[in-house]
């Protein structure tokens, strides 16, 4: 079927064409995946009582914690001959979760990636400058896929090195960009410092794997004479393009022949009616390596029952408006706090107390990131060396856990201001700054 | 001599250190000498005061990281060379000073220094051979 063609597939067609990858899906998974088929006869169920999409209520859901439980390969549904890649990203603790690819899942998530940029008009003409991390996370390589199926000039930049970005968007003329929010508002700022806009032949930026705001589409818009679009995706599902932006920019089209999206509210569990807020729950209905039925996504947001002035089909889902669990986005990079303590309790041991406080802030576009440690009143000797050692110990530890860098300070043993007895952990004071 | 020395954890950030010293002023703890070491992220205040281990339980219930240790008193002539000379006895003894500061007043007409040497017994040792250095802690608390 034509790519074009599928976004605007009748509403019962698509509908039908669900139902039947989804009765595949379940019965593929009830056959293949000893912790599926364990959960559905727990609830006495069997893949043939899924008979229209409305039973899709009935099945069991999956979690994070069973990517974990699982690791590394015991949730895949084909044997690992049949899988050509792997990504991998942070858990919930310091042990990382991974997902795989058929050469039919690449081929789609190509497709799902293809039909956004078809659809915002972006052509075999257009040079594509892919500036997410490559490797291991699926932003890199996810955007990659599908720009090159779509026969564009893919600029493989991965992240980091603004002058070198800058100057290849210059020389190698890129006409899209595709990178985080928070990073393209620092490259926003530092062509507006290097006086080199109109040298940019830029028109078009794709960015997501963190919240951003309109307010903060409005300041790219500008600083780049572009026009910004929101993508979603999260690596258990598939990557990037799970669900993404139509020149609408009006909410994120789910692509329904592969996933079915459900709202419910965390705490029941029960279904919510189309239009309310709760928590994503999605389904994938295509994939061959590594499906997920019901998978708990956390974050909070509501499907948009209106039809898109665009003319697709598909459900738009709005900007995730907050999580059901403490994973914090930083950087781009999803964080636990439960991955800092493990950290902390395994290079500090008794040099400090149980108590810390992490400190999020944005200053000039880019997320600054605190730990502030608790020493215990026995380890703090005269030493200046041997504190400094200390903060250093947990700087690197933390950088090769996480990912990513944080400042880290030692604070005196009762300074963290407790509630009841226990130290609020996070502070976020990124709210309404870009 | 050695004399007991209060060190104190400050954290980087504006009245930390004027809370340590208020804690103490409001409980009469007067001081002797002090110094201020400071490093990128915290700094290390030090102090030498008349009521050591009162200092210590006030900050200590403040939730102030302190720690009581001992460190060498000595007394020199307050004359120029004064310091060079008794820095070349350190030397020729093999030891290492690992910081040093000065007091703020005089005992019998000289000047006093703090120091924190790599092995205390051996400065000890050194100070209560030589003629002039030695000098009574309870004089030193006084100041």
């Amino acid at each position: 079927m034509e790519a074009k063609g599928i976004d605007f597939l009748p509403r019962e067609e698509l509908e039908a064409l669900q139902l039947k990858r989804l009765q595949e899906t379940v019965a593929r998974s009830y056959e293949r995946v000893e912790c599926f088929r364990r959960r559905m006869d727990e609830k006495g169920l069997k893949p043939s009582d899924v008979k229209s999409l409305q039973d899709l209520a009935k099945l069991p859901f999956s979690y994070k914690k069973d990517l974990r439980d699982y690791y590394p390969y015991g949730l895949f549904a084909e044997p690992l001959e049949n899988v050509v890649r792997v990504h991998a990203s942070s858990g919930t603790t310091g042990k990382r979760i991974v997902v795989g690819y058929t050469q039919n899942d690449l081929d789609m998530w190509d497709d799902c990636i293809a039909r956004m940029l078809t659809s915002l008009g972006v052509t075999a003409e257009d040079r594509i400058q892919v500036s997410f991390g490559y490797g291991l996370f699926t932003g890199g390589l996810g955007l990659h896929g599908g720009a090159q199926k779509i026969g564009a000039l893919v600029i493989p930049m991965s992240s980091g090195n603004t002058p070198l970005q800058i100057q290849t968007m210059i020389d190698f003329e890129a006409t899209v960009l595709c990178c985080t929010p928070s990073y393209v508002m620092y490259l926003g700022e530092e062509v507006q410092k290097m006086g080199v806009k109109d040298q940019l032949k830029l028109r078009i930026g794709i960015f997501g794997a963190e919240p951003w705001s309109e307010n903060m589409r409005e300041k790219i818009e500008d600083a780049l004479g572009i026009k910004a679009y929101d993508i979603y995706g999260l690596s258990e599902v598939l990557g990037p393009g799970v669900s993404g932006e139509c020149p609408e920019q009006a909410g994120m089209h789910i692509r329904e022949d592969n996933f079915i999206a459900e709202i419910i509210d965390p705490d029941t569990e029960e279904v919510l009616p189309l239009g309310s807020e709760g928590e994503l729950v999605f389904t994938s209905i295509t994939k061959e390596a590594f499906p997920v039925i019901r998978y708990r996504t956390r974050d909070i947001c509501r499907l948009i029952p209106e039809r898109c002035p665009c003319g697709s089909t598909h459900l738009r889902m709005g900007k995730p408006q907050g999580r059901t669990d403490d994973m914090m986005i930083i950087r781009g990079v999803n964080v636990f706090p439960s991955q800092i303590e493990e950290v902390l309790l395994k290079v500090c041991g008794d040099k400090i107390t149980p108590n810390y406080q992490i400190v999020l802030d944005r200053v000039n576009h880019n997320d600054t990131f605190d730990v502030n440690v608790e020493m215990s009143p026995s380890f703090f000797t005269d030493d200046i060396k041997s504190i400094e050692k200390l903060e250093r110990t947990i700087v690197e530890s933390l950088r090769s856990a996480l990912g990513i860098g944080a400042k880290v300070h030692l604070v005196n043993p009762q300074s963290i201001v407790r509630s009841e007895g226990k130290a609020k952990r996070v502070i976020d004071l990124r709210k309404g700054k870009i | 001599m050695l004399i007991k020395q209060l060190s104190i954890f400050l954290e980087n950030k504006t009245g930390s250190l004027h809370a340590a010293l208020e804690a103490l002023a409001s409980h009469g703890v007067n001081i002797s000498a002090l110094s201020l070491a400071d490093t990128a992220d915290f700094g290390i205040l030090r102090l030498i005061v008349d009521e050591p281990e009162k200092a210590k339980s006030v900050l200590a219930e403040m939730g102030v990281a302190v720690l009581l240790s001992d460190v060498l008193a000595v007394a020199m002539d307050d004359v120029p060379g004064g310091m060079a000379e008794l820095l070349h006895q350190v030397a020729a003894e093999g030891l290492s000073v690992e910081y040093m500061y000065a007091c703020v007043g005089r005992v019998s007409g000289k000047a006093l220094t703090v120091m924190r040497l790599d092995d205390n017994e051996k400065g000890e040792a050194l100070i209560q051979r030589g003629k002039h250095g030695q000098v009574n802690p309870a004089d030193i608390y006084r100041l």
